[in-house]
């Protein structure tokens, strides 16, 4: 059914065919609407079988969470920015556990200076620890992205943690037409969770043990493999989605006039539909770019970024975050997926914030890039001259 | 199965062993732990050689009480309330310090839990550094007696009153000296729906320099000297606690201990040994625990 929906319900809506068993909600703009809205049904009795609990903390949120899950219990829950930082020694705590946690993340940019704005700042900084990561364009690919999660998460081949991230006020607050999905569509494609191992006092098992060095890097070992295994299941469940709901998203990543293009445009999120126009626009005016938007970002899709890049000999990404003292995040990911191509490279922190990027921004880059003024490396999009005070 | 296998690696004497394994038995085996970081995880879940005979599960040294809450809520969700009672097993710095937020939430929420804190006075795991709940005077490498400082300057946080304050059905203070009296105290627990907190004073044999015999007499002598009292808190009511027959002097208590033999050399040790004794009056004023 076809409606006119705000990102966040069109989260919650979908999180609630779900049949979670533990939904655990702290707010934080721009997330709070999504628990705001799951706490609405709940207390409509249309969440049957969950429990709803409004945590303390961000920290505690993901902390019942992880007990819920080792408990056996399908999870969820939502958060961003401060909040996402502060549940980051749980998150990682859970993916080492390999508690398929699942949450969405309203990616917004860190303090200082506080901003409630988005960027991925905040996701990125989590790169390293073991979840799952995919960046959603639109509310309706993020919609569609919930019930996969839970599916790829609780794959007993994966059994992670699986972080949905999706702009914030970019996606959350906007309205755009989403496809909801109805229960029966979710019910067959999404098994209730029936996890492998769980406490329970009929098989008492040790969760969380301390591991001395002779063993802790088997246990890293696995995870790595885990990671590894869900590229397949990512790529298996994304093609299981096109033929159970006729949506198809695409695998990791989707090329666009890659095949001739002579620079190739690399963007995730909310942006990519923007440089999408401006391809196409600068397509029509016989200038040879091409877009390669990336979803799955952890595990890292390598051979399908370098398989799609091939033939650029100009690579240009876009990118809302930066790894300080050195360039973009995902910059850093393609080029060393482009091992061995050796193509010209660049990459341009953009929307840091929240900051407007105007299409004009994004054309005048391209077409900088493209005509050779710009030098390789990292740069910001535009600033104004500003001068550190250091007295 | 034992509950909790003799197999685990704590020291020789350690109180820690003592508490799990009565309130273990107390619930017959039926519960789910949840367990913070520190001595009792590192002596038991490593890895192929779990200690424990109920399932288990350490997550992080500050979040026993959500996790705990987590799998209550779990187990309700999922329709397998029957299938046992919700535990934690936490330290005194993770409950009373690092902790006290995620503890504050399970008691705020009032979850269905039983969450003990093992008392051992300071984060032993690391060595013996002062926690919340360490006593005033106590020497630990983070308040290390010295020429002008004499060990921990304050008192105790009183996590038994920050408890009552929550509104809890049933808060309780107990002591590895008392066996019967840990166990009636957690059936009891477990007969109560809601958030329960019970503080077991479990010695560290290392951490407060005294000999693996001596684990049982220290915190009797903690007992009677009023420096610990043995209380029973019902809806925020006291309902009982554990009289004292002829209180002994804190001098007792504290010249076996290690962790305080600087009071009696340092110069001005007797005027801290004489606050200390002023807080086990005002205990025992306060509890009516002299018979
Ligand atoms: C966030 C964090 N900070 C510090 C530590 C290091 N640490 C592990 S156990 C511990 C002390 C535990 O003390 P307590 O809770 O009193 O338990 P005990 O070991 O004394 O039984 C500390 C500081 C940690 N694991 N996590
Ligand atoms: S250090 Fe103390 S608390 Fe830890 S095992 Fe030894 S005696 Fe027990």
């Amino acid at each position: 059914m076809k409606k006119v929906v705000r990102g966040f319900y069109s989260i919650a809506h979908a999180v609630k065919l779900c049949k979670p068993n533990v939904i655990a909600a702290y707010p934080i703009t721009p997330q709070t609407e999504i628990v705001e809205n799951l706490a609405k049904m709940y207390s409509n009795g249309e969440l049957e079988g969950c429990e709803y609990v409004t945590a303390e903390s961000e920290f505690g949120a993901a902390s019942i969470l992880v007990g819920a899950s080792a408990a056996g219990a399908r999870t969820f829950t939502a958060t961003c920015s401060q909040g996402l930082i502060l549940m980051s020694e749980v998150l990682l705590n859970a993916a080492g556990m390999r508690l398929p946690i699942v949450l969405v993340n309203t990616n917004r940019a860190l303090s200082a200076p506080l901003s409630i704005w988005n960027d991925h700042q905040d996701s990125m900084v989590l790169r390293d620890g073991g979840l799952i990561q995919i960046h959603v364009e639109t509310n309706q690919e993020a919609h569609d992205m919930v019930p996969l999660a839970f599916k790829v998460a609780e794959n007993s081949k994966v059994m992670l943690p699986f972080m949905i991230n999706m702009d914030g006020f970019k996606l959350t607050h906007a309205y755009e037409p989403v496809d909801l999905l109805d229960q029966d569509t979710v019910d067959s494609f999404l098994p209730p969770y029936n996890p492998p191992v769980y406490m329970t006092t009929k098989n008492p098992l040790t969760f969380g043990c301390y591991a001395p060095p002779h063993c802790y890097t088997e246990f890293r070992v696995v995870m790595q493999r885990a990671m590894m295994r869900a590229l397949d299941v990512l790529e298996e469940t994304y093609r299981e989605w096109a033929e159970v709901t006729g949506r198809d998203w695409g695998g990791h990543v989707v090329g666009e006039f890659l095949d001739d293009a002579e620079l190739a445009i690399v963007s995730m999120g909310s942006l990519t539909g923007m440089v999408r126009d401006v391809v196409k626009e600068l397509r029509k005016n016989g200038v040879k770019v091409g877009l390669l938007k990336i979803r799955t970002f952890r595990p890292f899709p390598a051979k399908q970024v370098k398989e799609a890049l091939k033939n650029a000999n100009k690579i240009l990404v876009f990118e809302r975050a930066v790894s300080f003292g050195y360039e973009g995040p995902v910059g850093i990911e393609v080029k060393s997926a482009l091992f061995g191509l050796n193509p010209e490279f660049y990459s341009f922190a953009v929307g840091l914030g929240g900051r407007d990027v105007p299409r004009e921004e994004l054309m005048k880059i391209i077409t900088d890039v493209y005509e050779g003024k710009v030098e390789q490396g990292f740069h910001f999009g535009t600033v104004k001259e500003f001068e550190e005070v250091i007295v | 199965m034992t509950y909790f296998a003799s197999g685990h690696g704590a020291c020789p004497g350690c109180g820690l062993a003592i508490a799990v394994r009565n309130v273990l038995d107390a619930l017959e085996g039926k519960c789910f732990v949840a367990n913070s970081t520190g001595c009792l995880e590192i002596i038991s879940s490593q890895y192929e050689r779990s200690a424990w005979g109920v399932p288990y599960i350490h997550s992080l040294f500050e979040n026993a009480g959500a996790v705990a809450a987590g799998i209550e809520l779990a187990l309700k969700a999922l329709k397998r309330t029957d299938e046992g009672k919700v535990v934690v097993f936490a330290g005194d710095g993770a409950t009373a310090d690092i902790g006290i937020g995620t503890l504050s939430g399970m008691m705020d929420r009032n979850h269905d839990v039983i969450y003990i804190c093992l008392d051992n006075e300071a984060y032993q795991n690391t060595g013996n550094q002062q926690s919340g709940l360490t006593p005033m005077g106590s020497n630990t490498t983070t308040t290390p007696a010295g020429a002008i400082m004499l060990g921990k300057t304050g008192r105790k946080k009183d996590m038994i009153s920050i408890a009552v304050a929550h509104g809890l059905p049933y808060v309780a203070s107990a002591s590895v000296a008392f066996h019967a009296d840990i166990r009636r105290k957690v059936k009891k627990a477990a007969e109560i729906e809601g958030a329960k907190y019970i503080q077991i004073h479990t010695p560290c044999v290392t951490g407060w320099g005294i000999d693996g015999k001596q684990t049982i007499t220290s915190a009797k002598l903690a007992y009677e000297t009023a420096l610990y009292p043995i209380v029973e808190f019902e809806n925020g009511e006291l309902t009982r606690v554990r009289k004292i027959k002829e209180r002994k002097p804190v001098e007792e208590y504290l010249k076996i201990q290690r962790r305080f033999r600087h009071l009696f050399k340092h110069p001005r040790g007797q005027e801290i040994i004489n606050l200390i004794q002023k807080i086990a009056d005002e205990n025992a004023k306060k509890y009516n625990l002299d018979l």
